[in-house]
């Protein structure tokens, strides 16, 4: 896979994200590919972005020269505020996580469960980086989109019927979006909503090792 | 910097490197401090903020919530030279401040049916399980602040706010660093964050003193 073929299919994922965001919103965008959500947010629509740092109301990147260094989000790259935007310290900022204030997060993933299980933290032994806020967040939130590539570097799929790795909280995923397909999770289980070009259904039940529910209707991107 | 010493628990605020103090872990570095034991949200960059301090190799723990964007921090936790604790920062966070407000402990319901629950004593409450998490306070706490009376009122930068008020009250000694220090009476009591009545000395910033990743070369 070449690196813009790689560029293109975060974007798209990004894109496919932000179709999740309603007007009013309070959401926090994960590092890596969440963070490409923000881009594709409607002009028209309201929202109120959340960092773990300590600010709710953030915006766009500032032009190259004019960033505030302090002004960053929780990755730490500038960013500047909206009207209405406010700033506190990080017990305030999970405060605003934890009483149920956040009306959705967006993820990365290493693996996902049919039952939403998370696990996006730690491969033990190998990479261990910490859980920084994202058990807070996948816990605490209202709602969690998981965006994440359908299969690991070694075509492995991603989407599992349950987790072997440690988990960042259980049965937390409403939606997972990937370069392949739309699921969500029900109380029946995993359920295909929407297929992207150029994959056809067959081709991703095979490469999905969780069991999926196929519906009489599926959109297709 | 008659506080510092070897060994001593070590307590920063910022978040990323934006708001640890720079002029003060110069300072910790010049004296060839080591065997740390250094509680921040994270461990920042190899050659920013705190960073600085895994990178040449002052640290002997470390209580975060995240290393990873620290590869050094990374390599001496499995080389078995530095130890990490991790707490889920909004529990991290919590700590800090329990700490710094006098509390005993904290129950929260963040990691539970997770590995982040291993080891720690589970309290019901009307039903409902809670971990127990214990207070954080440092021998001396380090902070980085946008303005400063002679008092120790502070007044936080934007974004760099973060962990710095919480970390202010959690040091037994506390050190403001500032960009701007003022008489008393020149800040307006409805603007103070922190009140001077938790720093113990202030000290003029020198300014960061490293450059930032989304920095071009």
């Amino acid at each position: 896979m070449g690196l813009g073929e790689t560029v293109d299919i975060r974007q798209t994922i990004a894109k496919r994200a932000a179709q999740e965001v309603r007007d009013g919103m309070v959401i926090n965008l994960g590092i890596g590919i969440p963070t490409l959500v923000a881009d594709y947010i409607p002009k028209d629509i309201q929202v109120f972005l959340h960092a773990e740092n300590g600010i709710l109301g953030f915006g766009p990147t500032p032009p190259v020269g004019e960033e505030n260094p302090m002004l960053c989000n929780a990755g730490g790259f500038p960013v500047t505020i909206q009207p209405g935007a406010s700033y506190f310290d990080s017990s305030i900022a999970f405060a605003i996580t934890r009483r149920g204030k956040l009306d959705m997060t967006i993820l990365g993933a290493l693996e996902v469960s049919q039952e939403g299980d998370l696990a996006n933290w730690i491969v033990p032994g190998k990479r261990v980086p910490g859980m920084g806020g994202a058990i807070d967040l996948a816990q605490k939130a209202k709602k969690v989109v998981v965006v994440t590539n359908h299969c690991d570097k070694k075509g492995k799929s991603k989407i599992v019927q349950s987790c072997s790795l440690p988990l960042t909280a259980k049965a937390c995923v409403d939606l997972i979006i990937t370069d392949r397909a739309v699921m969500e999770v029900s109380p029946k289980g995993l359920v295909l909503k929407e297929i992207m070009e150029p994959y056809t259904i067959e081709q991703i039940v095979e490469s999905t090792e969780a069991k999926l529910i196929i519906p009489d209707r599926i959109r297709r991107i | 910097m008659a506080y510092f010493r070897d060994g001593m628990t070590l307590m920063a605020g910022g978040f990323g490197g934006v708001g640890n103090p720079p002029t003060i872990i110069d300072a910790i570095l010049e004296k060839e401090i080591k065997d740390i034991e250094l509680i921040c949200n994270d461990t920042a960059f190899p050659d920013i903020g705190v960073g600085r301090l895994i990178t040449q190799r002052r640290v002997r723990k470390v209580i975060a919530s995240h290393i990873g964007s620290n590869p050094n921090a990374g390599i001496q936790m499995t080389a078995g030279d530095i130890e990490i604790e991790f707490s889920p920062q909004g529990t991290l966070a919590e700590r800090v401040r329990a700490g710094g407000v006098g509390l005993g402990g904290i129950l929260v319901d963040v990691g539970l049916g997770t590995i982040a629950e291993e080891g720690k004593e589970k309290i019901w409450v009307d039903g409902q399980p809670f971990l127990l998490e214990k207070p954080l306070t440092a021998e001396v706490s380090i902070v980085h602040a946008k303005k400063a009376d002679a008092y120790g009122n502070l007044v936080f930068d934007t974004s760099a706010r973060n962990f710095n008020p919480l970390v202010a009250m959690a040091g037994n000694i506390t050190i403001a660093e500032a960009d701007e220090i003022v008489e008393v009476g020149d800040l307006d009591p409805e603007e103070i964050v922190t009140p001077g009545v938790f720093v113990d000395w202030i000290i003029p910033s020198k300014g960061v003193t490293w450059k930032w990743v989304w920095e071009k070369p």
